[in-house]
């Protein structure tokens, strides 16, 4: 199959990006998305140009390092997919398609396709976690967890921090992160002692990075590649407005 | 106050406002519409409604008291509901300061697009609204009191009765959206209800919406004269 592709080249954070065409012949249907992208690239160099870059780790749809839009979706057509697991075989040949990296405020362009997502790792610090004494680690049944809480628990780890719901999102809003992961935390009784003070300091730490506000389209839980549910959004709201209303302030600021 | 702006501070927190603000404003149009339906009874019954809206509250109240007490709660929530949606949109506006070249697949609803336009018409068409009926400056022969004089002769105009449906369809569409969100906004979901809150918005918006847009179209045709 023959694919017309029109990529974002950008070749620094500060530098001025545009959009370039690619005429890419020969695709083999069964290769990933990234896998085409590695062939176009192997021509690049073997031409001397610079090649495109794109994050990428497990290519596997778990570890959410990769992921950019495609034709106005992120992660593409495909639902619960990240690129590295959506295959040609879903386009046909003659497609054209558009190539952009996640466009937020607080996901500044690194290069090309590639964005710096540190933004989520401050969310995460600034109440992403449990705090546990050390030592051996406690019997894993001492703690009864009703099933139907691990279940929606569950639901909300599965996250994988890719970046999608920002990427899609009209208002660029981190909501069904930090959603996900608050909720993730704080329907467990492992994460009741800092509930509050993680609602406040990762909902306000979200404002700091720069992102926009919820309007309850759920374009994010569309793209999501994981299925996240927006339900996680109104936990995140309803704890977090709980803890205003308690005059709860957060512990930490993170960053710059 | 200094409990207010730390509260309002995070887009959360402005949500709730623009939430609980809507909640008070869904009240105030469901009540109107209901109010309103006294025009089907004939002259007598809605200007008779008219007076009772004027005298509550009697004799703990002044004449009117009730009505401006009401009033300044609408007023208030209609401020800061605006407030809280332009300061969001701000934010918004901020948040994509480079916009993608392919135009984004949208996967939301129509309501959920057009509520700052649509919130923007129903501003317009509620000032229309008070100096039609309120206080009857663009109206063509307003008697203060005359209630149901004042609905036929303004709805006898087309062109205005057209404009009050545009706006209520307008108005139905930002329900739908503003009761459905509201949910979420407030953090009030749970799977045992979750399934009813778009059916309990679409219900809220067509009751709201049919019943007000039957007045201009009963003047229009004759039902009511």
């Amino acid at each position: 199959m023959n694919l017309t592709l029109h990529i974002w080249r950008q070749g620094g954070p500060d530098q001025p990006g545009r959009m370039v065409r690619y005429d890419v012949k020969d695709v083999n249907e069964h290769s990933s998305f990234l896998e085409m992208l590695d062939v176009l690239n192997q021509q690049l160099i073997e031409k001397g140009d610079d090649p495109i870059a794109f994050d990428h780790d497990c290519r596997e749809g778990i570890c959410g390092s990769c992921g950019f839009v495609i034709n106005g979706e992120a992660h593409g057509p495909l639902p619960k997919t990240t690129v590295c697991q959506l295959h040609m075989r879903h386009f046909k040949s003659g497609d054209t398609l558009h190539l952009e990296p996640w466009r937020s405020r607080a996901f500044p362009v690194l290069k090309d396709l590639m964005v710096n997502r540190s933004a989520f790792d401050r969310i995460i610090q600034a109440g992403g976690y449990i705090s546990v004494s050390t030592g051996s680690a406690p019997e894993a049944n001492l703690t009864p967890i009703p099933k139907p809480l691990a279940d929606r628990a569950f639901e909300a780890a599965e996250c994988i921090g890719c970046g999608a719901c920002v990427a899609q999102c009209p208002n660029g809003a981190a909501n069904l992160f930090t959603g996900a992961k608050v909720a993730h935390l704080n329907l467990l009784p492992q994460g009741q002692a800092e509930r509050e003070t993680r609602a406040v300091g990762m909902v306000e730490q979200m404002e700091q990075e720069g992102f926009g506000s919820c309007s309850n389209f759920a374009e994010c839980e569309a793209v999501c590649p994981k299925g996240i549910s927006i339900d996680n959004i109104a936990r995140m709201n309803r704890d977090y407005l709980k803890a205003k209303l308690q005059g709860v302030n957060r512990l930490v600021v993170v960053g710059a | 106050m200094a409990w207010f702006t730390d509260f309002s501070k995070a887009a959360i927190g402005k949500k709730a406002v623009m939430a609980v603000s809507g909640i008070i404003l869904f009240g105030f149009v469901l009540v109107h519409m209901i109010g309103n339906l006294h025009l089907y009874e004939g002259p007598g019954h809605l200007d008779e409604y008219g007076q009772f809206l004027r005298h509550m509250g009697a004799p703990a109240l002044p004449p009117n008291g009730a009505l401006w007490i009401a009033r300044l709660v609408l007023l208030s929530a209609v401020v800061l509901h605006i407030w809280s949606a332009w300061q969001v949109t701000l934010m918004n506006r901020a948040a994509r300061p480079t916009d993608y070249t392919y135009r984004p697949q949208v996967h939301t609803t129509y309501a959920a697009r057009t509520m700052r336009w649509g919130g923007a018409i129903i501003l317009l068409f509620v000032i229309y609204h008070l100096l039609h009926f309120t206080t009857g400056t663009v109206h063509p022969s307003f008697e203060e009191g005359a209630v149901y004089h004042n609905v036929v002769a303004g709805f006898s105009v087309w062109w205005v009765s057209l404009f009050y449906i545009v706006a209520q369809l307008a108005l139905g569409l930002h329900l739908y959206h503003g009761v459905w969100s509201l949910f979420q906004s407030l953090g009030w979901s749970h799977p045992r209800f979750n399934l009813w809150r778009n059916g309990l918005a679409q219900a809220f918006a067509w009751i709201v919406t049919l019943g007000n847009i039957s007045f201009p179209i009963a003047v229009l045709t004759g039902l009511v004269r």
